[in-house]
């Protein structure tokens, strides 16, 4: 016997969003958002949008340091 | 004689393991914290210094110093004894920053709308939306999306239960979509550079 799957809203598929795709959702939540998205197309685009948004927040960090910085904890670490 | 060389070789060690990883440390105390970054990098530096005899990989050497770094921040913070308030969630729940873009439509020439929303901000654009996030939920954001820590490391680095955590990213998600809408808004971002 199948089981009868309930369908969540788009509000419900939105706010797991970003825990599916950290694969922080239950197994459940995972056939529930899945099935969401599979006819909804604003969703589709709301996780889509998702993935880009983490993929440029990985990307947002500055790795530089000013010279005067790098000069000064040099010379810190010179006196440990 | 021989110790002192040891000292030195240690030293030696220490400081070439280091110099690369300075810039990383920096980028991540800047995410943290306004003001002072130099400072809590010089502390975690001291402290990875003295604690160097327990760093078993070197190739783990960046993360090591990064939850050292946390770990000051951390202790900083309960230094200054301010008790951790969750907030209350408001009206966030239901923002969408995909949705809000759509219906606002600040970019109407765009083909490719989020894409080129996403793109008009700057490393110190984000920062300075990160640093308007409660701390509570800017520090498991930075340390989860940008230094790609997971959510059970940030629980064991902040001390936290995971649930707890991912409550908290949960809705550092949200306020921070909120914040780059209000952002944008409030910088005129999208108007281009006459404009701002």
């Amino acid at each position: 016997m199948t089981r009868v799957q309930r369908l969540i809203t788009c509000s419900e598929a939105v706010s797991k969003l970003w825990d599916y795709l950290d694969h922080a959702v239950t197994p459940r939540d995972q056939e529930r958002v899945e099935a969401h998205l599979s006819f909804c197309r604003t969703c589709c685009g709301e996780l889509e949008f998702a993935k880009e948004l983490r993929t440029f927040l990985g990307s947002a960090s500055a790795e530089e340091i000013p010279s005067d910085v790098r000069t000064r904890l040099e010379g810190f670490l010179e006196e440990l | 004689m021989s110790r002192l060389v040891n000292r030195e070789s240690t030293k030696d060690a220490f400081l070439r393991l280091v110099g690369p990883e300075l810039p990383g440390l920096y980028g991540l105390a800047r995410r943290l914290i306004r003001d002072g970054a130099d400072d809590l990098v010089q502390e975690a530096l001291l402290q990875a210094y003295r604690g160097f005899g327990s760093l078993r990989d070197e190739g783990a050497a960046g993360r090591w110093l990064k939850a050292i770094l946390v770990n000051v921040f951390r202790d900083e913070l309960r230094k200054r004894s301010r008790a951790v308030v969750e907030l209350p969630f408001e009206e966030i729940e239901d923002f969408s920053l995909y949705r809000t873009l759509i219906e606002e439509d600040p970019l109407p020439y765009s083909d490719t709308l989020h894409h080129d929303f996403l793109g008009a901000f700057g490393v110190e654009d984000v920062r300075e939306v990160l640093l308007r996030l409660p701390q509570i939920y800017r520090t498991p954001l930075v340390l989860a999306y940008i230094d790609g820590f997971s959510t059970k490391e940030i629980a064991r680095m902040l001390d936290v239960p995971l649930g707890t955590i991912l409550a908290r990213l949960h809705r550092g998600r949200k306020r921070f979509e909120r914040e780059m809408w209000l952002y944008a808004e409030e910088t005129r971002l999208l108007a281009g550079g006459d404009d701002r």
